[in-house]
């Protein structure tokens, strides 16, 4: 299979394209020149490559979880230990490179919206590194629930705007990141934190992301001689699962599964799963799934996990959705809320609840297959920020 | 030759008579559609030239507080694009006024665009003015919509470079959009001396006529920049008049009284 995506105008198919103001048009055609220099730059990229290793802390392991295996009692099961990055999850990957991109192109002012603020705090750290001023844009529901990493931004440096409208969530402080960019587009770069918006992020956040992929593919390679049967990830706006899948893209051999939240449960009507279960529709400056009504207006996302409460997803899932290379399900916040307890007793790791729903279609999918198959699992994020939330589900009071 | 569209017309006569076109935007469905219909034969009357019409929309991206809540009670009240097409419908009856629909791509995708166009145009909907759509993009719905008869408008911003300015007013329908600054609606009061010369230029390049809107409030900026645009776009101060006065009796008269304002800044020279 011969995969060239996206195409020249960031078409993943019927998908992607550059859905914006035309005040934020030039600043977009800016940066997708200054991407395609970038990337081919060898200075450029062992640059990228020198933070990566000695700031984030790359290769992040390939874990063989020997003891969750044995317990589920099927398929091996390999974790891609992105919660071991500095910062606690795989965002900084991405805004690494961004920052990167933005220094070259002589911004001074970095913005960023964040939903659990995994990619605000990371955004905020490596703007601290170079010295950038960092605005990060929150919805209220979100401060609420992720006090901490609100808290982390602000020691980093980083002004925190509290988004009100709307939702109060991810797509209401997306919404607020582009009415901020809009006004201030001269000077300032929009770092997005995941596979959507408009061409050319979702192929530059991919790229960054794919040393997941790349990495993982490598370690399995050394351990075991050959490539996973599955891949599987968690799937909010789909930047973790995107860097696992790329590198496997055009490995046939190699199913694919991205994992959405469904919330109460698919058939509640309150879930984030808009592959599963939205339609396609234009948000965000691109085409994909999304979780709207028949009159064309999104719908409120739930989640318990608030990075992967959102109502669209990448372009490029959806894409891979229609030409049947990748599948989709959906597992449900009690689904994960048991994953992430399973995963900490029985390994000693505090997922993200975003990585718990990948462990959760671990634990239906790996007893149903044969102790010869390998699944290799991206864990996205460490737990440590989801603690008040999870404490909350159980009943706790801390 | 074709018939004269109305939008055609309208710009016409206004040169002939050396005025500036008055064109306000309002919500359709703030805050509620029967209401909105009062509304544009209100704005019809007091001497609006054209109206934007906006489409409510739940997530909208280049607008400020003001219109952001409008949208949200036109939502609220039950508001959809099939509705504001009754709507047009409706007020088409008695006037010829040119009626732009102006909002965000979604709702028209979901609504079909081919579908959009044939109900539209049958409505009397005279053009479309999509802030999310570029000319990157528009391909996608541009024959359907030349083929009902529908003006895509196009919007051109400061940041605009000037080749592209070129290439995009020289292909334009209807009236060019040139938004006067770098934000989103109502966030500032402009500076008219600030953007005369890019508009003079604009003008220069394109084969319709120019308006100009984000940021004009009060008759005293309309008049500054008709001085030197051939459309003057007042949304913000309008809606905020709708928001204060939706449901009151004075809601009619106070709009009345500022279209007049603004109109009559439009009429007479600017000293």
């Amino acid at each position: 299979m011969n995969y060239q995506y996206p195409d020249e105008r960031g078409h993943f198919g019927k998908y992607g394209g550059r859905y914006v103001a035309e005040t934020l048009m030039p600043a977009l055609l800016e940066l997708e020149r200054a991407y395609t220099e970038a990337s081919q730059d060898q200075e450029f990229q062992r640059e990228f490559s020198y933070y990566l290793k000695h700031y984030v802390g790359r290769p992040s392991p390939l874990y063989f979880a020997e003891r969750l295996t044995k317990e589920l009692g099927g398929a091996k099961i390999y974790l891609k230990r992105e919660d071991l990055n500095h910062t606690g999850a795989h965002k900084v990957n991405n805004t690494v490179g961004q920052v990167l991109l933005a220094r070259r192109m002589g911004k001074k002012k970095v913005i960023a919206e964040t939903g659990a603020g995994q990619h605000g705090v990371a955004t905020a750290t490596v703007a601290a590194l170079f010295g950038m001023e960092c605005e990060v844009f929150m919805g209220k529901e979100d401060i609420r629930r992720q006090a901490l990493n609100v808290f982390r931004m602000k020691l980093l440096g980083a002004k925190v705007h509290e988004v009100t409208s709307g939702t109060a969530t991810l797509k209401d402080a997306m919404n607020d990141a582009l009415r901020h960019w809009v006004t201030h587009v001269r000077d300032t770069f929009y770092v997005i934190g995941t596979v959507a918006g408009p061409h050319p992020y979702p192929l530059l956040v991919r790229d960054f992301q794919s040393v997941i992929g790349i990495e993982a593919k490598q370690q399995l390679q050394e351990a075991e001689g050959r490539l996973p049967d599955v891949a599987i990830a968690c799937i909010g706006g789909g930047s973790n699962a995107m860097g696992l899948f790329y590198p496997f893209i055009e490995d046939s051999s190699v199913k694919l599964l991205g994992v959405e939240a469904a919330g109460f449960g698919v058939g509640t009507g309150k879930h984030a799963a808009s592959i599963s279960a939205g339609s396609p529709g234009v948000l965000h400056g691109n085409k994909t799934y999304l979780l709207q009504d028949d009159d064309g207006q999104i719908q409120h996302a739930h989640s318990i996990s608030a990075g992967l409460d959102y109502p669209g997803v990448g372009p490029e899932h959806a894409h891979l959705r229609d030409i049947e290379r990748a599948e989709y399900v959906s597992i449900t916040d009690t689904e994960a809320l048991e994953a992430f307890q399973k995963l900490t007793h029985v390994e000693g790791i505090i997922p993200a609840l975003e990585s718990a729903h990948a462990i959760a279609q671990v634990i239906k999918l790996a007893p149903m297959l044969s102790s010869d198959k390998i699944l290799l699992v991206n864990l996205s994020g460490r737990g440590d920020k989801d603690i008040h939330t999870v404490a909350d589900a159980l009943g706790v009071d801390l | 030759m074709a018939k004269m569209s109305r939008i055609e017309t309208v710009f016409t006569t206004l040169r002939k008579r050396q005025e500036t076109a008055l064109i306000p935007f309002i919500t359709a469905g703030d805050p509620n559609l029967d209401r909105t219909a009062e509304l544009i034969h209100c704005l019809a009357d007091a001497g609006a030239d054209l109206i934007e019409l906006g489409v409510p929309f739940s997530d909208p991206m280049a607008d400020g507080p003001t219109i952001q809540a409008a949208s949200e009670r036109a939502l609220d009240a039950g508001t959809t694009l099939g509705g504001v097409l009754r709507l047009v419908t409706d007020v088409r009856k008695k006037t010829q006024i040119p009626l732009i629909l102006m909002g965000y791509y979604n709702p028209v995708f979901c609504y079909g665009s081919e579908r959009f166009a044939h109900d539209a145009a049958t409505a009397g909907v005279d053009a479309l003015l999509l802030v999310d759509l570029p000319p990157e993009e528009i391909d996608e719905i541009s024959t359907m919509m030349r083929g009902a008869g529908i003006d895509l408008i196009t919007l051109l911003a400061p940041t605009t470079p000037p080749e592209r300015m070129q290439r995009l007013a020289a292909a334009a329908e209807g009236y060019l959009y040139y938004v006067s600054m770098t934000g989103v609606t109502g966030a500032q009061k402009i500076s008219p001396e600030d953007i005369r010369v890019a508009v003079e230029d604009l003008r220069g390049m394109a084969a319709v006529p120019v308006a100009v809107g984000f940021g004009i409030t009060t008759a005293e900026d309309a008049r500054a920049v008709g001085d030197f645009a051939d459309g003057v776009v007042v949304g913000s101060a309008l809606v905020k008049i709708i928001e204060e006065n939706g449901q009151s009796k004075e809601l009619l008269p106070k709009v009345a009284k500022f279209i007049v304002e603004l109109k009559h800044g439009l009429t007479t020279p600017a000293s």
